[in-house]
Order: structure tokens, then sequence, then C-alpha cells
């Protein structure tokens, strides 16, 4: 038995084998001091992984207070599985993003695919019926065979798990970038849905109480840090299984569905996901939120493999299990109810009042935590923080245009790029259309499901670009949450609120720290300018290579509210003789941007300003345009500016064309990346009434019946070209990256 | 006329199926659980897609021994219009109800658009409402839709007329004669791989599956009234 | 106890996109001496000793669940597995 041959507590703080499960010489002091002894080897694991940056946020904490909390739709806030908005009618929108980064690094498709499966559980361990998924990806440039496999096996195994659990994958967004080569992001969100009565919370109280363990059985998945010490100390090394969690989406699906039924009991007192950390996360955080306890023993824990040790299964990440804890006495019904499913439901436990984790094993007690010191008394560090010599120098830099000799086919180029191009070879591999309430599918601004049984509808979107983080973190964190709440305006919703995943470098440096306080002093702002508080969300630091941070990616999430199936819009022309508006004033603003990045192979400079108010202003008046029926189209500008824009809008119309004048330098009117402008069109027959609600449109052009795209510069035309032309290189450049 | 909406562990379209018949065809419609031993109550039978048993082993293999299944084969004797709608379907081949077997897609990717569907044969119980050689717009989600069956299996199906749909436009799977679905000799068994359940309502892009559910209904009432 | 080994394979006949695949991406590497490739599965039962004869039994289970006999033959080869 290893269990024998695990270090004693002597030896772990001699030869410092906590250092290799992660905790600091002062960590492990505190744990000595809070136990008032030395911890033996299960405890030590206990506190190293429940005090890991991913279970207590011990770098980000004093960032993460920052953030806009509440709001008057807010029921729920951050802390729990995931965050809660009201929609009216006793419904409410739950929803989270969370990052899969570093096992996808290693095994893309289990990685991406287990990523899917832990968000999904945490929002219906929140009582919600999961509607949709959204992924947020970023790899390096699609170029090496190493990133082409990447790419593609996490792909598919968000396709493999979101297809057979039956959530639609409906949206998100992919980019490339060379930063991201060695270490891809992999965030995924998902969004259900929730009537008010039916929210759970993650609890362990009234002491007493049955603790019981739901769903796949415990195995030797997912030990971080399982490898090192006890290499010579394990029984033989053939037992030892790849740190790799797999998922099995067909096992939660039954999960899924016996949960939901679950949470109609009365008998159920509290739920939460076995996500990072498993069983020690979800018993140390249900008990230290009720000021409980906890006592489990752990022989009853169902297992995969034979003869585990207690650290073994306490840290543990196999998928698709839960916690939950039930009325004293009703345990059979629950049992009962799970086996209708072909689910482990067994009793592990009880609660306590002695505000402790309690675990026995074998007859003994292998570990007697404080579940308070486990759960919320982390260190919390403020790490130093310094302005990087780039940004200054960046920040020095004039606006200049890069210099663009063939209009016409530089626009055909930007196309071309992974960033813009069609993502089509994508989603056409996630079934986005399952439970049939896709209205508005992958490609345009947002995704849009309707409410089955109401007049009303959701918006959901991903966003953020973090070239313009990279040059500004604090504009561009201001961006990233513009620009989300932006497509859900030109969905013709109301943005509710956000949820988001900090994706940053090592924050040890006082560089990469600098840059995460900056683009959440950003964040921070927008979101309270744009009333779409931080519901919930995630951080993953550490996101290096070679001592090379990834750009600051902090993934803002957001979900809108459609009042009325009427409102949905789409970024498409409709019909020849729309007039064609441009809303926004165009600046000569290059910095981080796709031509920049064309011409130049490299990003430099200031990123796009951003006024906050301009930006709201011109949201609620476009917002309300939506709702008044005045307007056909709506397409935000971003990457690529306004040529992108306009071609986005008349792809996929089938024979319509689109003739626009443009005014000053012809390239800063086709590619500028200046913030806070939208790309509309509006029927003839309504100029009058969308002019006089939306004062600072200024009509460019007209939708036509030609097939062709027409932008002219002064008087002279510049672009000339066939819409399937373009549409054909932007439909398929991807598949041509990877073929 | 009453539905029955067949549930096995990992259908995910069964909802969609019911609301498709409740809300949109507007006749009666319940769920039935995969070890339920009788459908003598249900006028139709109806196989909903999804990755019964995580499609583990083969698409439909295990799905293809539940309970159910031998009620699902008695109804069909007995002439009741059963519909396997992708997973669906792949049971049905599994079960032998229909000839042929379903490989991978040749790209090897599972694939979610909206594609073509010609009507080749408008004279079935699903498909009268159709007129010859109509084009219309289903969806199609899946990652094994590649229809296989051997030559002579081929030349019979196309002889009786069992070849109801085909990919009008380019073939997404690569299944054999760009069939898209077929039906049993009698004609009261229908598989398909495209999901006429998604498109009932023009909100979500397409109701042209709508009219292959009003087909069942109308042929279901004609032969109500004559034997009545 | 017994460990029945079984191999399911496609039928020659049947086209194998899978195999496809793999082979031009072996080709790809410059493997250029591969032929073909074909893929299948490979399952391990481990049983009883059962009353009727264990080759009745290993073939009803093929044909009935474990290959599809449509598109796949199936091929296996029996063990006797040490007791644990």
């Amino acid at each position: 038995m290893s269990l024998l041959l695990e270090p004693t507590a002597e030896i772990i703080k001699e030869e410092k084998i906590y250092s290799q499960m992660g905790l600091t010489d002062e960590e492990f002091q505190m744990v000595e001091n809070i136990l008032g002894r030395l911890p033996n080897y299960t405890e030590t694991g206990l506190f190293s992984v429940m005090w890991s940056e991913h279970c207590s946020y011990k770098n980000s904490k004093p960032l993460l207070k920052k953030f806009p909390v509440t709001g008057e739709r807010v029921l729920q806030g951050p802390g729990e599985g995931a965050g809660i908005v009201d929609i009216g009618d006793g419904q409410a929108v739950a929803f989270k993003i969370e990052s899969h980064n570093h096992p996808s690094a290693i095994e893309p498709y289990q990685g991406a695919a287990t990523g899917v499966g832990g968000i999904i559980r945490d929002v219906f361990s929140m009582g919600a019926r999961p509607i949709a998924v959204l992924n947020s990806l970023r790899f390096g440039e699609l170029q090496t065979p190493r990133v082409k496999y990447l790419f593609e096996e996490v792909v598919a195994g968000i396709a493999g798990y979101g297809n057979c659990i039956g959530i639609p994958t409906v949206g998100g967004e992919v980019q490339f970038d060379a930063s991201y080569d060695g270490n891809p992001l992999v965030n995924a969100m998902c969004v259900g849905l929730i009537d008010h009565k039916d929210i759970q919370k993650g609890q362990a109280k009234g002491v007493g109480n049955t603790v019981m363990y739901v769903g796949a059985k415990t195995g030797r998945d997912g030990i971080h840090g399982a490898t090192f010490a006890s290499e010579e100390l394990s029984d033989s090394s053939d037992e030892k299984r790849p740190a790799v969690q797999v998922g099995d989406p067909f096992m939660e699906k039954l999960l899924l569905e016996a949960c939901l039924e679950l949470i109609k009991s009365d008998a159920l007192i509290g739920i939460q996901d076995m996500g990072a950390a498993g069983l020690t996360s979800s018993s140390a955080e249900m008990a230290s939120k009720a000021g409980s306890g906890i006592e489990m023993n752990l022989n009853l824990v169902p297992q995969r493999e034979t003869g585990m040790t207690a650290y073994e299964m306490m840290l543990s990440e196999s998928q698709e299990r839960m916690l939950i804890v039930i009325e004293k006495g009703r345990e059979q019904e629950i049992v009962d109810l799970f086996h209708k499913y072909d689910l482990d439901c067994v009793s592990v436990g009880h609660v306590t009042d002695d505000h402790n984790l309690r675990l026995l094993h074998n007859g003994e007690v292998v570990a007697d935590v404080p579940v308070d010191a486990l759960a919320e008394d982390a260190p919390v560090y403020y790490k130093p923080s310094s302005e990087p010599a780039y940004y200054r120098e960046f920040k020095a830099m004039e606006n200049v245009e890069p210099e663009v000799e063939n209009l016409e086919e530089t626009l055909n180029q930007l196309l071309q790029q992974p960033t813009i191009a069609s993502k089509e070879w994508v989603y056409d591999q996630y079934d986005y259309q399952v439970r049939t309430n896709t209205v508005v599918a992958p490609g345009s601004d947002a995704a849009v499901l309707r409410i089955r049984g109401t007049e009303k509808a959701l918006a959901m979107t991903t966003d953020c670009n973090s070239r313009y983080l990279y040059l500004d973190p604090e504009v561009g964190g201001k961006i990233a949450v513009a620009e989300a709440a932006r497509n859900i305006v030109c969905s013709g919703g109301i943005p509710l609120a956000i949820t988001d995943c900090l994706n940053f470098g090592n924050p040890e440096k006082p560089e990469i720290f600098w840059q995460m306080e900056k683009a959440v002093d950003g964040m921070s702002e927008a979101c309270r300018e744009l009333n779409t508080p931080v519901i919930g969300g995630n951080v993953s630091l550490y996101n290096e290579t070679n001592g090379t941070a990834v750009y600051p990616t902090p993934v803002v999430g957001m979900v809108g509210l459609i009042e009325n199936l009427s409102h949905i819009t789409t970024q498409a022309f409709k019909k020849a003789g729309d007039l064609v508006y441009l809303i926004g004033k165009t600046n000569t603003e290059f910095g981080g941007s796709e031509l920049q990045k064309l011409v130049h192979g490299r990003i430099f400079g200031q990123s796009p300003a951003l006024d906050l108010e301009t930006e709201k202003q011109r949201q609620q008046v476009l917002l309300q345009a939506i709702q008044q029926g005045l307007v056909q189209s709506a397409h935000d500008l971003a990457e690529g500016g306004l040529a992108v824009a306009l071609a986005e809008s008349v792809f996929g119309t089938n024979g319509l064309g689109v003739d626009v004048d443009t005014t000053g330098s012809a390239v800063t009117a086709l590619f500028s990346e200046t913030q806070s402008r939208f790309l509309v069109s509006v029927s003839a027959e309504q100029k009058e009434a969308f002019e006089a609600a939306v004062s600072d449109a200024v009509q460019i052009g007209t939708v036509t019946d030609s097939d062709t795209l027409v932008i002219r510069n002064e008087g002279n035309t510049v672009i000339q070209r066939s819409v399937k032309e373009y549409e054909k290189s932007w439909r398929g450049a991807i598949s041509c990256l990877l073929n | 006329m009453k539905f029955a909406v067949i549930v096995f562990p990992g259908s995910n379209c069964d909802i969609d199926m019911y609301h498709a018949i409740k809300d949109e065809l507007g006749e009666e419609v319940e769920y039935v659980w995969h070890d339920a031993e009788d459908l003598s109550g249900y006028d139709g039978i109806l196989l909903p897609g999804g990755f019964s048993y995580g499609d583990y082993l083969r698409c439909g293999a295990i799905a293809r021994f539940s309970n159910v299944m031998k009620e699902v084969v008695k109804a069909a004797g007995e002439g009741k219009p059963v519909l396997g709608v992708c997973n669906g379907f792949q049971i049905l081949l599994e079960a032998g109800l229909l000839p042929g077997a379903m490989q991978r897609n040749t790209n090897l990717k599972f694939m979610c658009r909206t594609v073509g569907l010609r009507i080749e044969n408008n004279e079935t119980m699903f498909t009268n409402g159709f007129v010859p050689n109509e084009t219309i717009k289903i969806p199609i989600a899946h990652g094994e839709g590649n229809y296989y069956c051997d030559d002579e299996t081929y030349e019979q199906l196309k002889e009786n007329g069992q070849i109801a749909f085909t990919y009008a436009g380019t073939n997404p799977n690569g299944s054999r004669g760009d069939i898209a679905g077929i039906i049993n000799e009698k004609g009261n068994v229908l598989g398909m791989m495209p999901h006429p359940e998604r498109a009932v309502d023009a909100l979500l892009g397409s109701a042209d599956g709508l009219k292959l559910f009003q087909s069942i209904v109308k042929h279901w009432r004609d032969s109500n009234v004559v034997t009545a | 106890m017994m460990k029945v080994k079984i191999y399911v394979t496609l039928r020659e006949s049947v086209l194998d996109p899978q195999g496809t695949a793999v082979k031009s991406s072996l080709h790809a590497m410059n493997y250029t001496e591969v032929q073909d490739v074909r893929i299948g599965k490979y399952l391990e039962v481990t049983m009883e000793p059962t009353e009727r004869p264990l080759d009745e039994v290993v073939k009803e289970m093929c044909e009935k669940l474990l290959a599809n006999t449509v598109i796949e033959d199936f091929e296996y080869e029996v063990e006797e597995a040490v007791t644990r």
C-alpha cells in the first residue's frame, strides 16, 4: 500500500516536500500555525490545492475586489458555481466562463472537452438548465503542425462533448496570434435558464444532514503533481496514470437530467460540482459557506481503481461528479432518483458543527483541518506592479497609417486573416441547433436563443481583442467590455451582466501584474458605465512559454435580454435599396489593428481610444432604434474596420451588393479600428424616422442587388470587386491554412 | 393522432421532437422511457436524435437492445408509422428494421448545417404532402451519416421506391447514392439523417419539415376514415 | 477466468474513411512504403467459463452486439487469464 509509504509529517517539513506541491515556506508555516501541529501528507495536499491560485485567487483577489458585482438585476454574484441575473417573469439567466488552458495545451481534445463539461456542471449545480455553450479560443499563428493540431483537436473536443450532451454550442470567438504559440487559451462559457424559486446554493447546512456523492467513480486522473515526490515511494510505477482527465459526456447528460430532477426535491440542502480540487474544494467550500463542518469516510467513495489513498481521492479531478447535502433520513429517495439514471449515489459523510473537514480512511482519521482555513483564509498577496518599458515606448508613438498600395487586394488579404476569416470550419462541427431555440446561429455579432413559451430571447457573446490590451491594458480592458455590449446591442438586446476569464502570464513578474491591474481597472470602469456588473468568472495565470507571456487576455462573456422576438437583428444586409449608415466618427487609429499586423508583421503604438460616455450614448440610441423597428441590420465595426464590416454584412446574402462613399484618407476610412462605431442598414421608407432617432448616423451608401462591393473615396472608386470573390477568400481561408 | 417520442439514455433531440408535434403540428404526444413495455396506445412512434448510450461501441448499437425496441418492432409489424431521425435512423438500422449500415462522414467530422433535400418518392405515408422532386431545406447534425449498403440492396431500394430523400446539391457525408432517408419495403418505417423536427418554425430558419409530420397525420386520418 | 480478445474490422468491400485519412497522413510523413491502412476495434472480454461451448457464445455476442455484420467482420482468440 502506497499509504504506508507516504512521507511523514516531519519529512514533509524537513525535505520541503510541500514545495513540490506548490506551497511556499511561509505558507507551510501558516498551515503549521493554523493546525498547531505539522500537517500530514494528506493535509498538506488539501492546503496546497486549496491555496493554489486556481482555487483561492490569492494573487488576483485584491484586483477582483475592484469589479462592480451588484446591480438591480443581479440575483447571485461571484462566489457560487455561476452568477445569476433576473430577466423578469420569475425567470433568470445563470452563466459563467472558465478556462481550461493548461490541460488543453497537454491533451487538446480531452482538455477542451472536460473544460466544457466542467462549466456545464457549474451552471446546473445552480439548478439552471444549461441552454447554450460558447467558447473563446486563442491559438498561435496557424502555421506550424503543432498549432494546427492543437486547433483541430480543441475544436473536436468541444464538439465531441457539447454535441453528445445535447447543449448547443452557439458562438464565441477564435483568434490567432504568435503570443499563444505554446500556450493556447481555451475558455468555455455556459448559459442556463432558471426559475427564481429553483436557485440552489452550494451549502452544507444542518448538523447531521447527509453528505452524498453522485456521478462517476473517482480515479487517479487529474491529480496534479501526483507524479512528484511519490515517484520512488509508490509501490509500482506502472500504477501511475497520466494526469489528463477524460470526459464522459454521456455520463454528464445523465447527471444533468438527474440533478435537475433532484432540485425539485425539498430533501436537497446543497449541491456543488466537484471541479478543480474535486472532493476537497466541494466539501470545504460547502461547509465554509454554511458555517459548518463535514466528516467523510473515504472508504465509501466510489472508486474506479484499487488501492487509492486518501490523498489521491481528495485531489482527484475525475470528471462528472457532484457533492450534495441531503436532509437526514431521506437518503433512499435520492438514491432511487439517481439509480433511475444508472448513476452511483452514496452517503459518504455528514454535516458537523465543529467547522472542520474530517476525513476517515481505513478506520483512521487521515485529515482534520478547519474548513475556513482551506476555503476562506488562504493567504492574499499584493504583488508588486511596474509599468513595462514597452508601454511607455508605445504610448509615445504617433498614430500613423500603414502604407497600402492596393486597397482592393488589401481587403482581400484582410478577409483571409484567420482572426477575421469565416469560422465556419469551426462551428460546422458544433451542433448549434439542438433543443431548437437557436434563432441566430454562429457567425453574426452575437448568438440569439429564444426562450420557449415567451416572446423573449437571450443574446450572448464573448469578446476580447488582446492586441489592444497588450498595447494598453486599461483602454483594452474597456474595449473588451464595450465590444461585447456592442455585439449584444446590435442583436437587439439589453446588456445585462458579464462573466470574465482573466488569462494572463506569471503574476510574480511586476510587468504582468501591472497588466492585470490596469486591465481590471479598465474593465471595471466600463462595467460600471455600461451597467453590466461582473457576476462571476475565473482567473488563469502563468500562461507563459519559455518565459514569454501570452497577450493579456481578459475574455468577457456577456448576456443580453431581447425583450421581444421582433427586436432580433443580425449583421446581414436584408434587401436592395436599403440605406447604409455609419454611426461614429473615424480617426486614424491603427495600433494593434489587423492592417498594422498585416503590413508590419507586428503590432505597436497606441491602442484605439475609447470614450465610455460616447459609447454608452450610441449604444442606447441604436438599441432604441432597433426596438422601434427602424433598423434592418446592425454590425459593430471591429477588426479590419469599415471595409471588413461591409464585406461581412453582404456575405451570405445571395446576390446583394453594397455601394458606399467615404471621405478623408482612404486607408483610414476603410481600415481604421476606431471604436464605438456601427454599420447599420435601414429601409428607404424609414429614412426620416431613423435619422431623427439616431442623429449622429451618416448615410454612406445603399444596399444593391449587384453582387458587387463598391467603396468610393472622395469620389474615386477604390474598391469594386465581386462579393462572391471576396466571400470565397473569406470562407475558405481557415480550411486552406489547415490543409 | 397520438405520438410516442422514445427517450433512450443519451437521447437529446427528444424535446425538439416533442415540441414539433405538440406546438407546431398540434397533435398529441408523450415521452416514452426506453424501458417501456407497451406502445399499443400510440398511433405513431418517433425515435429522436442524440447520442443514445453515448454512441459507445457503434451509434445505436446498444439502444437497439432496450426493452422498448421489442415494442417498436411490433408496432412496425402492425403497420404503424415509425420514424427514426439521425440517431433514431441509426437505431433502426442496427435493429434491422431498415437495411444497410452507417459509417463516419467521409470528412471524419461532425457537421451541422442546413442542406437541400430532394423528395425522391412522394407517395409514402411520410411524404404525401410534398410534390415529386420538390427540394426542401432541412438541417443535418451528425458525425456518422454516411449511409452504406451493398449493390444488391441499393438496387432493391431503387426498384421498390424505398429511397425517400436524397441530398440535393453537395452530398455532405458521402452516403451511397446521396441517400438521406429510406423507408422499409412495407413503407411504414422511415429512417433519415436530416432533422425535420428542427425545421418546423420559420423563426429558426425553415418550416419545411412540418409537411413530413403533416403527411403522417393525413395518412393516418385517411386510413382511419376508410377502416372506420 | 478466460480472456477473449476480439478484433472487429471493416469488411474488405467497405470503404474506410478513417483508414484512408491515416494513410495519407503517413504518406505525408514520408512513410511511402505504406500501402493501405484499415482501422478496426479491439475488445478484451473477461469471462467465466460458459455452459455452452465458448465459441458459440462468443460468436453470438459478436454477431448480436459487438460487430455490425453488415459492414464489419470479426475474429477472436481465447486466452486463459490468470486469476487475480
